[in-house]
This record gives structure tokens, C-alpha cells and sequence, in this order.
């Protein structure tokens, strides 16, 4: 009762399903591919919500249904309380930017940097062409870019530029929410703290909310608030930053931890215990998907999928933390 | 509010503008200068060809038959010598032009737009809409464009129009395959998606995110396929189903030259020789714009 009277999440996820049709081969039969199953997710104003999982898990499936790229299964997406389907695309699109990864591939080739910077304001015909032009300098400069550079083309700027670049057209409309899908992925290291250090004080200047997808734990820890760990379609732990660095609880969090590279050269590579591959989410496993993979599982890992159960502030879905199953765990 | 003009300064750290980077590559590219002169010349040629002409392409004068050309040890009252029937060969060479470049031109403006539309829906849609272009690709890949031609021209007659309609409503195939094939690659970028995501509709992607990123690959198909309506024109004309005498076309003058070329080879070679600068010409040109266009030459 008392949550309506509060103000509604930026974003809100609510059961959304994500079904591909996959054909394999010439005459091979169409199966379905759930990306993304049944997931669930608030995002509060002003949090950066860091999403980590492996490559294949559904994280950026989920990144292109909340820019509306893509509509879902099943379920919706609430935008300031908002279902995402009635609200206007335009609408839509001054509220949530993307920051994409691969600064190579997200700028138009054909295009200075001024008319890329300058589309989101001529799409929704703000301002005339000089005040357009004023305001494409101003976010150049909030981004770190010189003036000078408006007349240039992607193809003779570097990397990290680029990502500036994709930076400034994300933010020149103002909007409320940024989805930055692993904004620092294709970049050089000396590059990626700049890039972060950047996002981290246009988050202070302009009081955004930002989604943050990533595979790489060390890049989280830096910026996120929350943070939601994907596997297999679904959201298994979902906890502020600090708890989850401090006391993970879904073996998959665990495994994940340990696999982050440590600066001292005699420990040599960790031992995450994950052993085998990640499973072919066309034939997931039985039960809880990560059970092959997991040193805790059991019998009922196998024939049950967990269910979630709240955790620290968030959830966490695995059979060891659900007091009704976790009588049955033995390690 | 009204103040446009730009402080000398501020231009100076803003650096030169895309269209004066553009200009400096375009006069940069030699196989794009040589390819372009020879093209203006061409048409400059065509556009005044009643004032360049020495004489009327059409007058014949069975006294004057087969003048050997200046070179050969004519007169320069005929440059290029005359043809079996005493016609002046260097007007009817200049008059040619005409028939060449507008069959080149409009034929591959007609299947350009038919191809482009088609190559650019199937790639963008997918699906139903890709499966049908498949197939008209695959309908059309599978006839011979001779003797289709041959086929209407057999029904309606030999004409300038009807070669110009029947090289344009055949020659779309290569624009599809190639649009088609460039627009799947392109419409997976991210920048794609970021428009999209700014709101951007249909039209608009298609025409400012796409389009400008298989141009530089449609530039090249349409000088392919410029040169190719020429060729076959000749070809056409060659064989008696294009351009019917006496209008001058160099397909045709082959044509009425090969009866003559054991002994007067000139008759061949000239308007041969002139066909291949022409082709050469629109290929070098093509090539050219590409290499100028691509935004990987652009530093």
C-alpha cells in the first residue's frame, strides 16, 4: 500500500519473455530460443543498475526490447509507470537513449560528427538549424570534445572519441534513462576509465539513470549501485553493489567473482570450478539452468527450478537460499 | 538572431568543411579526372553534335564511297573517310554518340530505380518481401536478355525506344543483387539501430541511414550496367534488332562495316575503337567515385 504512494520506478520489467524461432538447417525443424525468460526488474531513479552475465545470456535482447527495438513475447516494460506499447515512439525515445558497444559500428560513416550529433533534434524538429548547432558545441564540450571536430567523420577519430561522440547524441535529447550496453567493451584500457569516468559525472551533472550492461565485473563494481547477474534468460541474483561484492549469494555470483583477473602474477589464472561450457539455451538444462555447471547442485536442482527468494535488498533464485528447499542441499 | 556569419577564427579551428575535403579528393583521383573528362567530351560532343559535324550524317554520295580516312591518305574534306554509301564517317561517328549515351544513360536510370527499390525492400523487409525479390532475381537471371529482346523486338519492330525499354525493364538484375545483398549488411549496424532508438521512421532510415552506405556500391553497378546497355546496344544493333538504319549508331556502323573489313579495317576499327574509349571512360569514372566516396579514403 504504501509503495503506490511512492513515486513509480524509472523503469520497470514485468515477467518479460523473450521468444526466438531458430531453424536449423535447410530442413531441420523451428524450435523456439527463449532469450530472455520471465524476467522481472525495478530501476529507481538516479541507480545505475549494473547487468552482468556471459555472452548468450539475454542481456543485450533485453537492452533492444526496452529501446522498443524489439517488442517481447510476453510482458511489459513500465516507463514512469507507463506500459512502454502505448506510449509513443517519439515519446519514447526523448525519455531512453542508448550508448551502444561497439563505437565503430554505431556512428553513421556517411555522416559528420554535427548531423550524427544533431539527429536526435532534427527527428524531433527542436530548435532551428543554428540553435541546433549551439547545442551540438555545448554537448561536444560536455563530453570532451573540441569544437573542431563537428566537421570531421567517424573514420578519423579514435575509438574513445567515437564513444564520446555516441555519448553526446545519447544525451543531447536530455533524456531520463541511458541504456549503455557494454559502452566500454571495444575499447583500449586507458581508454575504458576515461569513458566510465565520463558517464560517471554526466550521471552527477544530469541526474540519469542508467541501465548498465557488462561482462566484465571490475567495470561494474566502479559505477553500479544495483546489480542484476543473468544466466540463461533469467535474473538469478539481484542485489545492491556492495552486498554482492561482499557476500554473493548464488554460486553463479561466486563463480563469476573469481574469475576476476587479480593484479598479482604469482596467483596465476583463477579456478572459477565453472568447468564446462555454457549451456545451449535452445536446450537448456532441466530444473535450475545452472545446475550443471554449479559444485552445489543436488537431485532438485535437476528436477525443479528455483524460485526467488528475497535476499539482503533484492532476490536471489537458487535452492540453497530458499528455506523450504534448502534442507535438501548437501554440498 | 539573425547573424549567420561565421568569425574568420572559428572557421580556422573548425578546419575545412566535408564539401572542400570532398573537392580535393575528386580533383585528386586521376582515374576519376581522365575517366570524367573523356565522358564531358563525349557528351559535349553529342549535346552540339548539328555544329561539330562536318557534314550531314545522312547525305549520301555514291561517288564519294569509302574515302580512306586522313591518316590513310584521305583528304580532310572527310577525317575519318566515308562508308559504303558515301556518308561522312566522322558525322555519323559524332551523331552516334547521341544514340549511345542515351541508351546507356536512360537504360540504366530505368533498371536502376527498378532494381534499387526492389534489392533495397528485399534487404531492409526480409522475410515474404525478400523471398518474392528472390524469385523475380532468379525468374529474370534465367533469360537471356538477346533473345528476349529479339522476341520483342520481332513484335513491336526495332526502334530506339523499344531497345531503350527493353534494356531497361532487363538489366535490373545486377542492381537487386547487389542493393539487396549491401542493405542486409548495412541495416545490422548499430547505427541503425541508434536512430531507430532516437525515433527515426522507416523512410527516413532508409533514405539517410542506409541509402548513403550502399551508394558508393550503386555507383559502381550503374556504370557496369551503363557500359553493358551500350554494349549490348551494339550488339543489338549488330545483329539488325537495335537501332535501325540509317540512323547512326556505332553498333550499327560495325555492322554495316563488316562486309567491308578484309580490305577496309578502318570501317570496324574506328567506331570499335571509339565504343571501347567510351566504355573505358564510364568504368574508370565508376571506379573513381567509388574510391572518392568511401568514407575509408576519406583521410
Amino acid at each position: 500500500m504504501l509503495d503506490a504512494a511512492k513515486t513509480p520506478p524509472a523503469l520497470e520489467l514485468r515477467n518479460i519473455t523473450k521468444t526466438y524461432t531458430v531453424k536449423q538447417g535447410l530442413i531441420g525443424k523451428r524450435r523456439p530460443l527463449t532469450a530472455v525468460r520471465d524476467v522481472s526488474l525495478k530501476l529507481e531513479k538516479g541507480e545505475v543498475l549494473g547487468l552482468v552475465g556471459e555472452s548468450g545470456c539475454g542481456k543485450s535482447t533485453l537492452a533492444k526490447i526496452l529501446l522498443g527495438l524489439e517488442p517481447p513475447t510476453s510482458g511489459e516494460v513500465l516507463v514512469d509507470g507507463q506500459a512502454l506499447g502505448v506510449q509513443d515512439r517519439l515519446a519514447l525515445a526523448r525519455r531512453i537513449q542508448p550508448i551502444f558497444q561497439d563505437p565503430y559500428s554505431s556512428l553513421n560513416p556517411r555522416k559528420s560528427i554535427a548531423d550524427i550529433v544533431s539527429l536526435p533534434l532534427r527527428i524531433h524538429g527542436i530548435g532551428d538549424a543554428a540553435s541546433q548547432q549551439k547545442a551540438v558545441r555545448d554537448m561536444l564540450d560536455v563530453v570532451g570534445l573540441p569544437p573542431r571536430v563537428m566537421n570531421t567523420f567517424p573514420s578519423q577519430m579514435s575509438g574513445g572519441q567515437r564513444q564520446r561522440v555516441a555519448i553526446a547524441r545519447a544525451l543531447i535529447m536530455k533524456p531520463e534513462i541511458v541504456i549503455c550496453d557494454e559502452p566500454t567493451s571495444a575499447l583500449d584500457v586507458s581508454v575504458q576509465s576515461q569513458i566510465l569516468n565520463l558517464l560517471g559525472d554526466l550521471r552527477a551533472e544530469f541526474g540519469l539513470t542508467y541501465l548498465f550492461i557488462s561482462h566484465n565485473l571490475a567495470v561494474v563494481e566502479h559505477l553500479a549501485t544495483r546489480v542484476a547477474v543473468m544466466y540463461l534468460g533469467r535474473i538469478v541474483e539481484d542485489v545492491s553493489s556492495d552486498d554482492l561484492f561482499d557476500a554473493s549469494a548464488h554460486p553463479y555470483t561466486q563463480a563469476l567473482l573469481q574469475s576476476v583477473l587479480t593484479p598479482e602474477p604469482g596467483l596465476g589464472v583463477p579456478d572459477t570450478q565453472l568447468g564446462m561450457a555454457y549451456p545451449n539455451p535452445i536446450d537448456p538444462p532441466s530444473g535450475c539452468g545452472f545446475h550443471p555447471r554449479c559444485r552445489h547442485a543436488t537431485n532438485l536442482c535437476s528436477a525443479q527450478a528455483p524460485r526467488p527468494v528475497p535476499h539482503r535488498d533484492g532476490h536471489v533464485e537458487c535452492h540453497l537460499h530458499d528455506p523450504e528447499t534448502a534442507m535438501f542441499g548437501t554440498d | 538572431m539573425a547573424n549567420t556569419t561565421v568569425d574568420p577564427l572559428l572557421e580556422e579551428i573548425i578546419g575545412p568543411t566535408p564539401g572542400q575535403l570532398l573537392r580535393k579528393r575528386v580533383f585528386g583521383h586521376q582515374g576519376l579526372m581522365i575517366g570524367a573528362v573523356v565522358l564531358v567530351l563525349i557528351t559535349l560532343v553529342a549535346l552540339f553534335a548539328p555544329q561539330l559535324a562536318p557534314h550531314d550524317p545522312y547525305a549520301q554520295s555514291l561517288v564519294a564511297r569509302m574515302k580512306p580516312p586522313v591518316f590513310l591518305g584521305g583528304t580532310w574534306e572527310h577525317p575519318l573517310g566515308t562508308d559504303h554509301l558515301g556518308r561522312d564517317y566522322l558525322s555519323r561517328l559524332i551523331y552516334g554518340a547521341r544514340v549511345s549515351l542515351m541508351i546507356g544513360a536512360i537504360a540504366a536510370a530505368i533498371s536502376g530505380v527498378i532494381g534499387t527499390a526492389m534489392g533495397v525492400a528485399a534487404g531492409y523487409f526480409g522475410g515474404r518481401v525478400d523471398a518474392v525479390v528472390t524469385f523475380l532475381i532468379n525468374v529474370r537471371l534465367a533469360m537471356p536478355v538477346v533473345l528476349v529482346a529479339l522476341a520483342v523486338v520481332a513484335i513491336l519492330g526495332g526502334s530506339l525506344t523499344v531497345v531503350i525499354m527493353v534494356l531497361g525493364f532487363l538489366l535490373w538484375d545486377r542492381f537487386a543483387v547487389v542493393m539487396r545483398a549491401s542493405t542486409r549488411q548495412v541495416r545490422e549496424r548499430e547505427y541503425v539501430a541508434a536512430a531507430r532508438a532516437i525515433g527515426a521512421s522507416t523512410p527516413r532510415l532508409l533514405l539517410t541511414e542506409i541509402m548513403p552506405n550502399i551508394l558508393n556500391n550503386l555507383i559502381v553497378v550503374v556504370t557496369l550496367e551503363m557500359a553493358h546497355a551500350i554494349l549490348l546496344e551494339a550488339a543489338l544493333s549488330f545483329l539488325g534488332l537495335g537501332v535501325q538504319p540509317p540512323t547512326p549508331s556505332w553498333g550499327l556502323m560495325v555492322s554495316e562495316g563488316k562486309n567491308m573489313m578484309l580490305f577496309e579495317p578502318w570501317l570496324v576499327l574506328i567506331p570499335g575503337a571509339v565504343l571501347f574509349v567510351m566504355v573505358l571512360a564510364i568504368n574508370l569514372m565508376g571506379d573513381g567515385l567509388r574510391d572518392v566516396t568511401a568514407p575509408e579514403n576519406r583521410n
